[in-house]
């Protein structure tokens, strides 16, 4: 769909200006009038992780005379594979600081602004609010619905990305001229359906496939060229290399969006019968720790996949992933004599294996809180985490 | 009436890693359940247990969303593409 610019061009470029875009300006759709409007742009991105890195990257040497930077989380060693905009000296620095020391590398005619907190219904408006664009590549549906819903509310266009291991998706949702995020998937997965990257792990350069598409929308918006992705979702698999298309169309039955709600609520961070399930059956990694020292007979098993098994375990472990505890499946693999123990990576997936392996009259199961993360933190440091 | 059924990544443990399997049915009813047939359980991760789809699943036939058509009626010609595309947040 093709719009009007979002951004009225700034008065003037410099000559050192002019001399660093002349590769833009050189191109008729985008020439002086174009490179003004970049200029002028203020562009927020949400999450300087793996889709945040190349699109501020870009976003930056493409003159975007503002960007703002949402991140609260500091850079870990396990960033590094993706995350492009933070190297090996920045670990354990804030990650929207490391993203201004590279951005002001790239590019130092540009305005750097960070927010280094998490972004909530309690700031979310005012944030925005001093933006033209938003560029959304967060890590959770929360944080999803929370950005659409303040995005309608503002009405401002954002940009949106979402990646997986081999997949992507794509697209831009401006509510005053197409869908927004609620009509292309009205409701969340339950917590657990639907593995995180954390979880299930992603292609590194993905992130630059998928973050690359979001700032090139970014450009079309503001200098108001080219047909954008409104009304349009992009699927990309780094497998097969195809890139297709579907129409996303606003949902006549959606309820409309007139403010902000509960959205750790909405989304759920751990089931409810997870909940429930774990409330006064779960114990710490010391626990366990000195469960195995005093040489009591249990039966602990990790709830996780193969793949991450072999990464790190607890010594002693069985593998029998989540899945097979939702089929029913593990069951018939489990001792009926001995205490039944449950872990994963960090307690969210055995607290949903908990719930019913004591549905099927495991009453006595416990979990460990934290997981294998917390075995490693706790009890022995000199295994990997990831 | 065969098409061809579009496997997201997540879902791909009931097909064998397949990305593509091809299905018989001339509705995404009949389609959906012929593949329920050959991939037990992956029916499930797509309809919930009133058998409506899921909110955070989209199918499509072709580049068009069920729900903006006949829902589980929809045609599905032979030769056409079915594509089931589930919500993704991932971005870090």
């Amino acid at each position: 769909m093709s719009l009007p610019p979002l951004v009225e061009p700034a008065d003037e470029l410099t000559v050192d200006e002019v001399r660093r875009y002349s590769r833009h300006l050189i191109i008729p759709d985008v020439g002086m009038d174009g490179q003004k409007r970049l200029k002028n742009a203020k562009v927020l991105v949400v999450g300087a992780g793996g889709l945040g890195s190349p699109a501020l990257l870009y976003l930056a040497a493409a003159g975007v005379g503002t960007l703002g930077i949402v991140d609260f989380d500091v850079v870990d060693e396990s960033n590094l594979q993706r995350q492009v905009i933070h190297g090996q000296s920045d670990v354990g620095k804030p990650k929207a600081e490391s993203a201004r020391e590279s951005i002001e590398e790239v590019n130092p005619y540009v305005n750097v602004i960070l927010h280094k907190e998490r972004l909530d219904s309690s700031n979310v408006l005012e944030i925005f609010g001093g933006y033209d664009l938003i560029l959304d590549g967060t890590d959770n549906f929360a944080t999803r619905y929370l950005v659409n819903d303040a995005a309608v509310l503002l009405n401002k266009p954002y940009v949106w990305g979402s990646i997986f291991r081999f997949d992507g998706q794509v697209s831009v949702f401006w509510n005053e001229y197409g869908p927004n995020y609620r009509d292309l998937y009205p409701e969340p997965p339950p917590p657990g359906m639907v593995p995180s990257c954390a979880e299930g792990g992603v292609l590194g350069v993905l992130c630059a496939a998928i973050g690359s598409v979001m700032v090139n929308e970014a450009i079309k918006l503001i200098t108001g060229i080219g047909d954008t992705l409104v009304g349009r979702l992009m699927i990309y698999d780094a497998l097969e290399m195809t890139w297709r298309t579907v129409k996303v169309r606003k949902d006549p039955e959606a309820e409309p969006i007139t403010e902000l709600i509960d959205y750790e609520a909405f989304c759920g961070t751990v089931s409810q019968e997870a909940q429930e399930a774990a409330a006064g059956s779960t114990i710490t990694a010391r626990e366990l720790k000195d469960m195995m020292d005093r040489g009591e007979d249990f039966y602990l098993v990790d709830v996780r996949e193969k793949n991450e098994y072999e990464i790190v375990s607890i010594p002693g472990s069985v593998l029998i992933p989540k899945g097979e505890f939702l089929n029913g499946e593990a069951f018939g693999k489990l001792p009926q004599d001995k205490r039944i123990v449950l872990h994963c990576k960090s307690g969210g997936r055995s607290a949903e294996a908990l719930a019913a392996l004591k549905g099927a009259g495991f009453g006595d199961a416990v979990h460990v809180g934290g997981g294998v993360l917390a075995w490693v933190n706790q009890v022995d440091p000199s295994l990997p985490t990831y | 009436m065969s098409v061809s059924v579009r496997v997201p990544t997540i879902l791909r443990g009931y097909t064998s890693d397949a990305a593509e399997v091809s299905a018989e049915g001339g509705t995404l009813s009949e389609v959906l359940a012929d593949l329920e047939a050959n991939h037990p359980g992956i029916r499930a991760r797509i309809l919930d247990d009133s058998g409506r789809i899921r909110r955070f699943v989209n199918v499509y036939v072709g580049d068009e969303d069920v729900r903006f058509a006949q829902g589980l009626e929809t045609a599905t010609p032979s030769g056409s593409q079915v594509s089931i595309i589930p919500a993704v947040a991932g971005g870090c």
